[in-house]
């Protein structure tokens, strides 16, 4: 199990604890500002619209394109050693929000700006699921 | 009166740039500051303000304590200046609100260390991999490397504007060609396009010559009042107006193809009353060759998306349209860390005082330097003049 106590993984804290509780779950959340409606990521104490500090962890489709991708070639560490070439992925949600994830089930050739994707889960450990996301 | 008619730089010195193997990080800012302080005509006890960035391979709890305690600095005024590869623009215009202040009249800034020989290469890329750029939650765990933050960027890019791979290695082929110039920077070896392209893909489409090096090495430069400019050895060079920007702090929530260079390089120009076409160099922030592109469009020298072609056909080369990073930059010059993008400071002044040798640009009045930290984050533009 050392390539899992390698990997960098999330450690969840008071700011995001709800985020990788629902992603354990198999659901992805995200800040929603219960004053003007609108959803950010990655969460910030205050909304970035509207400097409202009420937020709510909302549900969103998990639908989303791609916004933009790397084929990382040379693992930034041994944990990701076996897993090049892998793509780094930045993920526009149709709520609006981006984030940073891995495309899985998707050769890294077949990548391609704008195309559908849905968010999928990639259980690391017993504590650890990351959201990623494959082809529509 | 302004920062920019009440301080100057007067002094400016490098250590040794490359592999260092026999220095540390203390000794390497010690020798950049011992060459400022000749350059100026100065003695350290002359230096009463002292103005340094955090390094990487030691810890250092209050960074300006440690160095200015270990340089022997008896300081009126002391700060840590952390805008990350901005940090070099922000220290001249800090110790220049300092000096206009009246707080202190003359700052050592100081900036460098030994990352190349303090650990291994692979230390070094883990430890920036998983301790720098990346959201440590929600984008390490992805494996990026700080390479595929700015890949991410270039890809991007040339989807939207078509910007090619040939174009990027036109800029590490312009670097590289100026570096070879620079007897004190890292890599000196002539390259081509065609090297670039068949060098390593790292994170596409970015190859290894697309990426800064990693180097050992400081960089200093001494701010004094104008007052006290005149009765110095060294051509006095002012600073004529300054921006900084920040649209974001991690590359995963953010429009990737335009950056707070846009507001940095706004208000450089409009306290300086200038415009791009009074600028005679550009020291650009090169971490990576799109790095350069964008910035060139963000700051005004060409419009959005227009940067690749604007890098082509030497315009950005010594005898070109706007030589840029004449030094070598952080691609082949040296690249330190957090002190890597102060070299451009220090090469700016040379070129403004006429002193840059075999590639000095021909009545070179106007230097803009521009420092990019985090991921094209915060931004931090400069204009320099004699």
């Amino acid at each position: 199990m050392s390539e899992v106590i390698d990997r960098p993984v999330p450690v969840p804290d008071a700011a995001t604890g709800p985020y990788w509780a629902a992603a354990q779950e198999g659901r992805l959340v995200m800040p929603r500002c219960a004053d003007c409606g609108k959803y950010h990521f990655y969460p910030h104490p205050l909304c970035p619209h509207c400097s409202s500090a009420k937020l709510e962890w909302t549900a969103v489709s998990g639908r989303g394109t791609l916004y933009s991708y790397t084929v990382v070639h040379r693992a930034p560490s041994p944990a990701f050693a076996a897993e090049v070439p892998y793509v780094v992925a930045v993920v526009e949600l149709a709520e609006g929000p981006r984030l940073m994830s891995n495309l899985a089930g998707c050769a890294p050739e077949a990548a391609s700006i704008g195309m559908p994707l849905q968010v999928a889960f990639r259980k690391l450990s017993e504590s650890v699921t990351l959201p990623v996301f494959k082809p529509q | 009166m302004t920062s920019s008619t009440k301080a100057a730089i007067v002094g400016i010195g490098e250590s040794r740039v490359g592999s260092v193997p026999d220095r540390s990080a203390l000794q390497l800012q010690a020798d950049a500051a011992q060459a400022a302080l000749a350059d100026a005509g100065l003695k350290m006890s002359d230096i009463d303000g002292l103005l340094t960035t955090p390094v990487r391979v030691e810890h250092w709890n209050m960074p300006c304590g440690v160095v200015a305690h270990h340089l022997g600095v008896k300081a009126k005024f002391l700060s840590t200046v952390d805008l990350a590869g901005a940090s070099g623009c922000g220290m001249i215009h800090q110790a220049a609100m300092a000096v206009a202040s009246g707080q202190c009249e003359t700052v050592l800034c100081v900036a460098g260390q030994n990352l190349l020989s303090h650990g291994s290469r692979a230390k070094a890329v883990k430890s920036m991999a998983e301790g720098g750029s990346a959201h440590p939650q929600f984008e390490v765990p992805y494996g990026p490397l700080v390479p595929s933050l700015y890949a991410l960027v270039a890809q991007r890019h040339m989807h939207e504007y078509g910007t090619t791979p040939e174009q990027l290695a036109d800029v590490a082929v312009t670097i590289r060609k100026h570096a070879s110039l620079n007897p004190n920077a890292h890599k000196r070896e002539l390259i081509t396009v065609e090297d670039v392209l068949k060098s390593r893909m790292i994170t596409s489409p970015l190859h290894i010559f697309d990426c800064a090096i990693v180097s050992d090495g400081a960089a200093a430069a001494i701010v004094t009042s104008a007052a006290r400019a005149r009765d110095l050895k060294a051509k006095p060079v002012h600073l004529l107006g300054q921006g900084y920007g920040l649209r974001h702090s991690h590359i995963g929530d953010t429009e990737l193809t335009t950056t707070g260079a846009v507001d940095s390089g706004r208000d450089a120009f409009r306290t300086a009353g200038l415009t791009p076409a009074d600028v005679d160099v550009a020291q650009i922030y090169d971490c990576f060759t799109i790095t350069v592109i964008v910035e060139l469009e963000d700051l005004g020298f060409c419009k959005k998306g227009e940067g690749g072609a604007f890098v082509e056909n030497g315009r950005i080369g010594l005898g070109g349209e706007l030589p840029i990073t004449t030094h070598g930059g952080l691609l082949s010059g040296g690249h330190p860390g957090l002190g890597g993008g102060f070299f451009h400071v220090i090469e700016a002044v040379r070129q403004v005082r006429g002193e840059a040798g075999a590639r000095q640009v021909k009545d070179a009045e106007v230097a803009l330097v521009h420092g990019n930290g985090g991921v094209i984050s915060i931004h931090c533009t400069l204009l320099l003049g004699v």
